[in-house]
């Protein structure tokens, strides 16, 4: 019987996965083979570089993709098995992202955007206000609140990106490549608020990111990605590809 | 100790909180929430704004083709009931006519069931009438009354056959435009006159009154007669007296010249000799007589001038009706009756099945009774050996409440022995053709709609073409395939009730430009105004419902197009 929680303190298993893209006559394979484990409240960096595979495997584990063939289970639920609305409601109430791109929408205000998620997960109109206050004051943005993204910084952005993944208080924070679009002062600020939402609220933190030095500050394991397949892993790893090479350098 | 905000959990409270807040434990759910329709409305206005100039062509499409449907069937809603439900006003289809058999005999074939009838009628009178007003659905049941009369006004004596009006002739279009008012009362000793005669009155008025005027000609049936009673008036071209100066309706002065006034109806009645009901003979009491038969001994009591022509024939035996005392006969008497003016018509009202047409002089159809004036049936029966104490009619008009209930009425009839006459034949042919109108004008007017929904196909699948990474935002914020979906969908529904209010509205403005232009044109053809187009709520309600209906089969293929977007692609960072 699966239980709705981690499962033996794992938030994240994910056995032999595999996604195959059809590109034109040709077969690519994003995620060849991975096995994986992430214990509940850990913080891991999937290292590589792009095309590596390691976009792909987040958006797995988000429910936004479907594995080819494997399994991944988050918090002990197989993803694979489940129909859409069930995996929509997986990303609503488990998981929050982070992107790269910010991805907010550009015609919304700020709180609008935070508000976002607890409409599609139906909060009651007056909890949201709330919700979307306690959030947006965690990311330090309480008074721009009223602004619209393109009124706000690309730090800021990513802050709103950040409150408003958290706002329906998931388990997992998936960030893909966070600070890409920022500069290295910006940067290190999301990803210290990433880190104090790992250490004080306890939630496990998967970061995609091809910056060795940040995943190397901020998280507790780093898995290496190439071609879709986990290369190494450091000493904390619980799993590791079946064919280990020694780790490639990023560049 | 630091103090935990109130996000901060440990990882075993959150996930016991979690359980929790979900409510079940294990596998999800087959449905997880919806978005909540205030949210799916607000997040659909918010993008229906975003693209503002886009959307709301594609609206003023989808309302034009509204309008255009709107304004068409209205057209035929309009055409139905100008013809339709004025022809119902005037009585024409739920009025039937009631015949006695014998009348129609020579001008119809024998219906096989005819020989089965009884060798002796029952006559049409007053048993007849109350057993036909006793049916269901019956409005009124009213003698069809047209006698030929002299009327005497200022001296000069003019010719009209007079027209018995039942009270519901009121409802007629005929006294829509009328100079003063309908009849008073059921008996009330008034008349209305229609324009042809109101302009004889008019003239007689003005023409001295000949010296003998005070002995007017004796009532005669014949227009010749009469006419060459009639003094003549002068400045006409010959004495027939239906020359008509002017043509159209009369003018308020001119009709206030007569309303009021009072004219003399010189009429024959009929009287039963007194002798006869003296004798008391009852059909029930006299063997070997059918009943309703009522024998009695022809116009001793008559006046020997006017009963002449009535009695002679009324000593004659029909073979074969076992009679074995003499048919009963009538007095014929010369009567007088003042009659004031009330009104002044433009058109005959439908009175009756024969036609009113040749009328122009109407009485209220109680009054018409109370006179028992001379009526060709009289003397038919007189004829045919069917004369009874009683009154009988030359035929019934019956008024039922729709003429739904005509063809089971009519039945009913046919089954106490009396033929009938409907139009409702004609109607149905009528509501035939609306039909069929009808339906083209929808197909016309729904191309229109056609062409605007491709516009909302079109304005749509551009939405989700430009919307791919909101779609794919929403996604990732948890939105099920069902929620974008249903987020197309009420954008799509709210542009197909904007464009459909805005269209009704537009249809109805076109009606009543159409309504005020043909109002204009028959004022200057001197008729009288028509609403040729009509627009009943049910249209307005159902042209709104069908825009949206039409809409959201628009927003059918885009929204399936946004639910199946991946987000993965949509989101891929460019």
């Amino acid at each position: 019987m699966q239980s709705p929680t981690s499962v033996n303190g794992l938030a994240i298993r994910a056995e032999n996965l595999r996604r195959h893209y059809k590109m034109g006559e040709m077969l690519i394979s994003a995620v060849d083979g991975v096995s994986l484990e992430v214990r509940a409240g850990e913080f891991i960096a999937l290292l590589g570089s792009s095309g590596s595979g390691k976009s792909t495997l987040l958006n797995l584990i988000a429910g936004l993709d479907r594995p080819t063939s494997g399994n991944i289970f988050v918090n002990g639920r197989d993803l694979g098995a489940m129909t859409s609305e069930e995996l929509a409601r997986h990303r609503r109430e488990t998981v929050g992202m982070v992107f790269q791109a910010f991805n907010l929408m550009p015609r919304m205000t700020l709180e609008e955007n935070v508000e976002l998620p607890l409409r599609l997960a139906e909060v009651s109109r007056s909890e949201r206000a709330a919700r979307v206050l306690e959030a947006l004051e965690r990311v330090g943005l309480t008074p721009r609140r009223r602004h619209r993204p393109s009124e706000l910084s690309g730090g800021e952005q990513q802050r709103s990106a950040l409150a408003r993944a958290l706002v329906n208080r998931p388990q997992i924070l998936l960030a893909d490549e966070p600070t890409g679009n920022l500069d290295s002062r910006n940067g290190n600020e999301i990803m210290r608020r990433i880190s104090e939402l790992n250490s004080q609220l306890g939630m496990t933190v998967v970061l995609v990111t091809h910056e060795r030095a940040l995943a190397e500050r901020f998280a507790q394991r780093t898995v290496f990605l190439a071609d879709g397949k986990i290369l190494a892993a450091d000493a904390n790893s619980l799993a590791a590809g079946e064919d280990a090479e020694p780790a490639r350098r990023e560049s | 100790m630091r103090i935990r905000s109130p996000l901060e959990r440990t990882p075993n409270q959150r996930d016991v909180n979690r359980e929790k807040l979900s409510g079940l434990h294990g596998i999800y759910p087959a449905k997880g929430p919806r978005v909540k329709r205030e949210d799916l409305f607000e997040l659909a206005g918010r993008n229906l704004r975003e693209a503002a100039l886009r959307n709301s062509l594609t609206t003023l499409g989808i309302g034009v083709g509204v309008a255009s449907l709107v304004a068409l069937l209205s057209l035929g809603a309009g055409l139905q009931d100008l013809v339709g439900q004025r022809f119902n006003r005037s009585g024409l289809f739920n009025t039937l006519g009631v015949f006695s058999p014998r009348d129609m005999r020579s001008s119809e074939t024998r219906s096989p069931d005819e020989s089965a009838r009884p060798a002796v009628l029952r006559p049409l009178d007053d048993s007849v009438r109350r057993d036909i007003a006793a049916l269901p659905h019956v409005i009124e049941v009213y003698p069809e009354i047209r006698m030929q009369t002299d009327i005497g006004f200022a001296g000069h004596t003019l010719f009209s056959s007079v027209s018995a009006l039942p009270p519901s002739a009121r409802q007629s279009d005929a006294f829509e435009n009328m100079h003063g008012k309908f009849f008073s009362g059921d008996e009330a000793p008034e008349v209305v006159v229609q324009t042809d005669f109101a302009r004889e009155l008019l003239e007689a008025q003005e023409t001295p009154a000949p010296a003998d005027a005070d002995s007017p000609a004796p009532p005669s049936a014949t227009p010749a007669a009469t006419h060459a009673a009639s003094p003549p008036i002068p400045g006409k071209a010959s004495g027939a007296g239906t020359t008509i100066a002017r043509t159209g309706p009369l003018t308020a002065p001119e009709a206030a010249q007569l309303l009021g006034k009072e004219i003399l109806l010189r009429y024959a009645e009929r009287q039963q000799p007194a002798a006869y009901m003296a004798l008391g003979i009852t059909p029930g009491i006299t063997p070997g007589i059918t009943p309703g038969i009522t024998p009695g001994i022809a116009s001793n009591a008559a006046p020997p001038a006017a009963s002449a022509p009535a009695g002679a024939p009324a000593k004659r035996r029909r073979p074969g009706d076992g009679l074995s005392l003499e048919a009963p006969g009538f007095s014929v008497v010369r009567r007088e009756q003042p009659l004031r003016i009330v009104g002044i018509i433009d058109t005959a009202p439908y009175a009756g099945l024969t036609g009113s047409s040749n009328s122009r002089v109407f009485i209220p159809v109680a009054l018409a009774e109370k006179l028992r004036p001379v009526l060709p049936s009289s003397l038919r029966d007189l004829m045919q050996g069917t004369q009874t104490a009683q009154t009988t009619y030359q035929a019934l008009v019956v008024r039922l409440s729709t003429p739904t209930y005509v063809p089971a009425t009519q039945e009913a009839i046919r089954k106490i022995g009396f033929r009938t006459f409907s139009l409702l034949d004609a109607t149905r042919q009528l509501r035939r053709v609306f039909a069929v109108l009808d339906i083209f004008l929808a197909i016309f007017g729904s191309v229109a709609l056609i062409v605007a929904s491709l516009g909302i196909v079109n304005t749509l699948v551009m939405s989700v073409l430009e919307r791919r990474r909101e779609i794919g935002i929403l996604k990732a914020l948890g939105a099920s395939d069902g929620d974008v979906k249903r987020l197309f969908f009420a954008e799509a529904g709210a542009m197909g009730i904007a464009g459909g209010l805005l269209g009704v509205a537009l249809g109805w403005l076109i009606g009543r430009g159409i309504n005020f232009a043909t109002g204009i044109y028959l004022a200057r053809q001197d008729l009288p105004r028509e609403s040729i187009l009509l627009l009943p709520w049910w249209l307005g309600a159902g042209a709104i419902v069908f825009s949206i209906v039409v809409s959201l089969l628009s927003g059918l293929y885009p929204a399936a197009r946004a639910a199946k977007l991946d987000p993965v692609q949509a989101l891929r960072y460019e």
